[in-house]
């Protein structure tokens, strides 16, 4: 686990001194915040690193969990599904059921806090048993594209709270809360992001079967059509043409039946083509995906839908330039010919990439300005400094 | 050296950014709602701009320049909106017509363009920005100097645009320096530093060549 002064080196010159500065405001304060579960990605690998950074930093800072019958993680996932556009949104019975569960859990939980941040879903209507504190929704996925009926139905749980956070600007629809913007951040001490060394990633690659003997083109994200790996197969063949490289897709299915319908069609162009590796890794390859994104030379990330996937970020990091789709929190990461390109098409992919590959004095430039970029605006020291103003407007 | 009536407290900042859900998806869009958004927003989106904008970013200006040039591909129109200076405004409405004006000049010359995908909209905000203690005061103009050269660069956009515009708790470099330490010209010098187009530390370094001039006649 990580502590704050451990951040000293890498997050630039006094970014942890102005995070300790700030923290000053809130010390003492009760932050408590509740998920649907502790594992997986997103604000749960966030709340993993962030918690134990404010108890250390003299917040009262916990973490709580909701939890319920089969039913309820069933209304959660429809309700979820419903707000980012999903046409049919959970039954009036299974929302009844969801909220009858999360009743339970405002029972059961110590709610007890001057700041509740409840996030995504799954433990929204936790809010109908406040009685103290201030309490903010914190909603990481786009819900721009919400249908009116299922929005509705929501909002006679979100317009409760005292506030709203989104990731970014344009993924809300209508509330009559205040709505703040927080951007997600990656930990560059997590095991996903750290420094790994050229043994560390030969000898991870070669666990992999990713060999390094011609420029390495790689695509981490689930292997749903959002992310499009079939798209980037297809910008991997334009470049063929002209450049011998290496293909690896990396990604998880999760078990979702379209999803291993995708892998196989990847599978089998695998087996047709020896530059192409797919790789199907749990969330948790962090060590893995740390070693694919340090050993190539150009990062994809050529989704066509993206909420707000880090992956972007990470490699910038890492010192990538990145070739990525034009769609949701993909943008504010990527600055177009600064740390790489944002494409509409496979042909403008295959085009960017061709463009990095015949001019290679670009790539450790765009790399560089790439992780600046990541520096500034996408680690947990920006996010923490995020954090604590919220905490400081909302609870002054 | 001369000794100030009263310490500088240097104070950095945080922009705690709000959504306002309102969207313009091309040019005619962006004119209505410039002219119909809380004057905070023009604020965020024109002055604001200095805070966020750092050498890794393409230097527009604005916000509303930067969407002109990279969604809407108009580089005319981000031209005009680009040059538009911020601090040249006596207030944030008088600021906000003036940009008004442009664009409506602008559609009556040319045909707006098809409307954009939600994705690439022009999203309004604002912002509240909470100041931040550094623990570090000057009584003097070796200890200003000191101060300015390490604290946090938000403190460079605290004390010298946002103090410049709108109330706040933390003192204008200007008005500590000629009220307070009683050196009028460094004042003006340092009022008339162009922040436009710049980043936060590079306009540091030229507060810092104002002030090392400065301590230098006093050495004289």
């Amino acid at each position: 686990m990580s502590r704050i002064d451990d951040y000293r080196r890498v997050s630039g010159p006094g970014a942890v001194d102005f995070v300790l500065r700030l923290a000053e405001q809130v010390q003492g304060r009760r932050v408590l915040h509740v998920t649907g579960g502790r594992l997986g990605g997103g604000a749960a690998e966030t709340l993993r690193a962030m918690v134990p950074i404010l108890a250390e930093l003299g917040i009262d800072a916990r973490w709580e969990v909701t939890g319920g019958d089969a039913g309820y993680y069933l209304t959660a996932r429809a309700l979820q599904a419903a707000l980012e556009g999903a046409e049919r949104g959970p039954s009036e019975e299974g929302l009844a059921r969801w909220a009858d569960m999360n009743r339970l859990n405002g029972k059961k939980l110590d709610l007890g806090a001057d700041l509740i941040s409840v996030h995504d879903t799954q433990p929204a209507s936790l809010v109908s048993a406040r009685n103290a504190g201030r309490w903010v929704w914190r909603c990481h996925v786009d819900c721009s594209a919400a249908r009116a009926d299922n929005w509705a139905a929501f909002r006679q749980f979100a317009d409760q709270y005292d506030a709203a956070v989104f990731p970014m600007p344009g993924f809300e629809s209508r509330l009559d809360i205040p709505m703040f913007v927080i951007a997600p951040s990656i930990d560059p001490l997590a095991e996903r992001n750290r420094d790994l060394t050229p043994r560390e990633i030969n000898e991870t690659l070669g666990g992999l079967g990713v060999a390094r003997d011609k420029p390495l083109l790689v695509q981490i994200a689930p292997f749903t059509q959002a992310h499009d790996p079939l798209g980037v197969v297809d910008a991997y063949r334009l470049v063929k043409q002209h450049h011998d490289v290496r293909l690896a897709l990396a990604g998880t299915t999760d078990g979702e039946p379209d999803r291993l319908e995708l892998l196989t069609q990847l599978r089998e162009i695998a087996h047709q083509d020896s530059d192409v590796v797919v790789l199907e890794l749990p969330a948790e390859a962090h060590r893995q995906i740390n070693a694919l994104q340090r050993a190539a030379t150009i990062v994809l990330q050529k989704s066509v839908r993206a909420w707000f996937d880090l992956g972007p970020a990470e490699a910038m990091w890492k010192g990538k330039p990145v070739v990525g789709g034009y769609a949701g929190g993909l943008a504010p990461q990527i600055i177009p010919n600064v740390t790489g390109y944002a494409v509409h098409s496979v042909e403008g992919a295959a085009f960017r990439i061709r463009h990095l590959l015949n001019n290679p004095e670009l790539i450790p430039r765009m790399g560089a300005a790439g992780r600046e970029h990541v520096r500034r605006s996408f680690l947990i020291t920006r996010q923490l400094v995020d954090e604590l103003a919220l905490a400081i407007h909302l609870l002054r | 050296m001369r000794t100030a009536a009263r310490p500088l407290h240097f104070a950095g900042c945080v922009e705690l950014r709000q959504t306002l859900d309102v969207h313009a998806h091309d040019e005619r869009e962006l004119m209505s709602r410039i002219a119909e958004v809380p004057a905070d927003s023009i604020y965020f989106h024109t002055f604001g701009y200095f805070l966020r904008h750092h050498p890794q970013t393409t230097a527009y200006g604005n916000d509303f320049a930067r969407w002109a040039a990279l969604e809407i591909g108009d580089r005319a129109l981000a031209e005009r909106l680009a040059v538009v200076d911020p601090f040249a405004f006596p207030r944030l409405d008088a600021l906000r017509d003036h940009l008004v004006s442009i664009l409506s000049d602008h559609l009556q010359r040319h045909t707006v363009g098809g409307r954009l995908e939600f994705d690439r909209a022009f999203h309004f905000q604002r912002s509240h920005i909470v100041e931040v203690p550094l623990g570090l005061d000057a009584t003097s103009l070796a200890e200003f100097r000191a101060g300015l050269a390490r604290v946090d660069e938000s403190a460079i956009y605290l004390h010298t645009v946002e103090t410049r515009v709108r109330a706040r708790r933390a003192e204008s470099f200007t008005t500590w320096l000629a009220d307070a330490l009683g050196m009028p010209e460094l004042a003006e010098r340092f009022a008339r530093a162009d922040p436009y187009l710049t980043a936060l530390e590079r306009a540091r370094g030229r507060l810092l060549g104002f002030v090392d001039e400065a301590l230098e006649d006093e050495r004289r």
